[in-house]
């Protein structure tokens, strides 16, 4: 009876080639190194703080690497209330974040303005940036946002590697 | 043999009241006698006093007293007051409170539409500063001689003062382009938006929200309120809860 089951490349068994096709195995290298542009601009920043540190660790996935840069990131994570005075600089960031690029929006405020309908508060970050993933919450706990980025690897894992039309801010 | 260390220096030995106990209201009659009918009567609620300064131009002044005189060293804040449909329209609250004798003062004075306008009193306290352009900022009214009235919450150039009541929850749209804009809020059926002339906070400001329902909900509420009532002779607070007849 077989006990364990090997998972991955096994050089053995297959020699030292691979067949695959190149913009599969290039998303594949992508999708598993997302580096995020933490972009914490209310509570919700505490519980990515939460996913990056020991307890949740979100460097199983790949995405450990915090790039307090635009210009060293694949994917914003908007974190909390986005006001009309920070819009501008979000968008700012964002297209300053070199092509491809995805955004994250964590919580009810950066989907939707969440419970903040006033003067203040922009009604989504989808108003001013294109955003992949929608995660849930008030905050939404680490584990919500790690689901969210497990979507967003399987949405990248499907994106076409070349040619691939550039997204348009709405 | 062990020195008694002396009280640390509070820089107000000067201030002759220092030397006994003091309450807020022997400070208030104080300044009444320097100022005399410059100020209304002081009123008192729970403890707290408050006094209306009835020439806002004369604040900076009775405020240099308070502090030089009086030993009212620490302002805790400055807030406004849109007082809408009323003139005046505006009434500005000094909360002052001293280090020394552990008492505290309100000061009120009121500031016509027409005029918005009243003498700042950075000069007096420094930390007078950002509460000042905090009041302009969210309800426009200026303080003359402030050094720096920029906006501190809104950006330069927003057109509205969002604290003053004319002014709609949702918020107006504007747009300066390049640094920032702003649209009005969707509150139609919002979760978190009020309903008008309910006859209790439960009815008024109800947590969940389905629009479909909310007059049937709304229905729902007042009729566990009336069984409330009728099974213990009251809808509100504590006291006996006593079977129903």
């Amino acid at each position: 009876m077989q006990t364990r089951t090997e998972i991955g490349y096994n050089s053995k068994i297959e020699g030292d080639v691979i067949h695959t096709r190149l913009d599969a195995a290039l998303s594949w290298f992508r999708k598993n190194s997302l580096w995020p542009m933490p972009m914490g601009l209310a509570c919700c920043a505490i519980e990515l703080m939460a996913a990056g540190a020991s307890r949740f660790d979100i460097s199983r996935f790949g995405s450990e690497v915090m790039r307090f840069s635009p210009r060293q990131s694949d994917v914003m994570i908007v974190a909390g209330t986005v006001t009309y005075k920070m819009a501008m600089a979000v968008r700012r960031i964002y297209e300053q974040m070199p092509e491809p690029k995805w955004v994250i929006a964590m919580g009810a405020c950066a989907s939707t303005g969440g419970m903040y309908r006033s003067y203040a508060v922009l009604q989504g970050v989808d108003h001013i940036i294109p955003v992949d993933v929608y995660i849930a919450g008030c905050p939404p706990r680490p584990e919500a946002l790690l689901d969210g980025l497990l979507k967003l690897q399987a949405k990248v894992a499907k994106e076409p590697f070349a040619g691939a039309p550039n997204k348009v801010a709405a | 043999m062990r020195r008694i260390k002396s009280r640390p220096k509070t820089g107000l030995e000067h201030v002759s009241i220092l030397k006994h106990a003091m309450t807020a209201l022997e400070l208030v009659q104080e300044l009444k006698a320097r100022f005399g009918s410059l100020l209304a009567e002081p009123s008192e609620f729970r403890g707290e006093i408050t006094l209306n300064v009835l020439d806002a131009e004369q604040i900076t002044k009775v405020c240099a007293f308070a502090k030089k005189e009086l030993g009212f060293d620490f302002l805790v804040d400055i807030s406004s007051v849109d007082n809408y449909g009323d003139d005046p329209r505006f009434t500005v609250v000094y909360e002052l409170y001293g280090y020394g004798h552990r008492c505290h003062l309100r000061l009120k004075t009121d500031v016509s539409e027409e005029k918005a306008e009243l003498p700042t009193v950075t000069s007096v306290w420094k930390t007078a500063d950002w509460h000042e352009r905090e009041i302009y900022d969210m309800m426009g009214i200026r303080f003359r001689g402030h050094t720096d009235l920029r906006r501190i919450l809104m950006w330069e150039g927003y057109p509205y003062f969002p604290l003053r009541k004319d002014f709609p929850l949702a918020g107006k749209a504007s747009e300066i382009p390049d640094v920032a804009f702003t649209e009005p809020a969707p509150l139609e059926g919002g979760p978190f938006v009020t309903i008008a002339g309910g006859n209790d906070t439960i009815a008024r400001e109800p947590r969940v929200r389905i629009p479909e329902t909310d007059a049937l909900e709304m229905n729902a509420r007042l009729e566990r309120r009336l069984d409330i009532k009728a099974a213990h002779g009251r809808a509100y607070g504590p006291g006996p809860i006593e079977p129903k007849q």
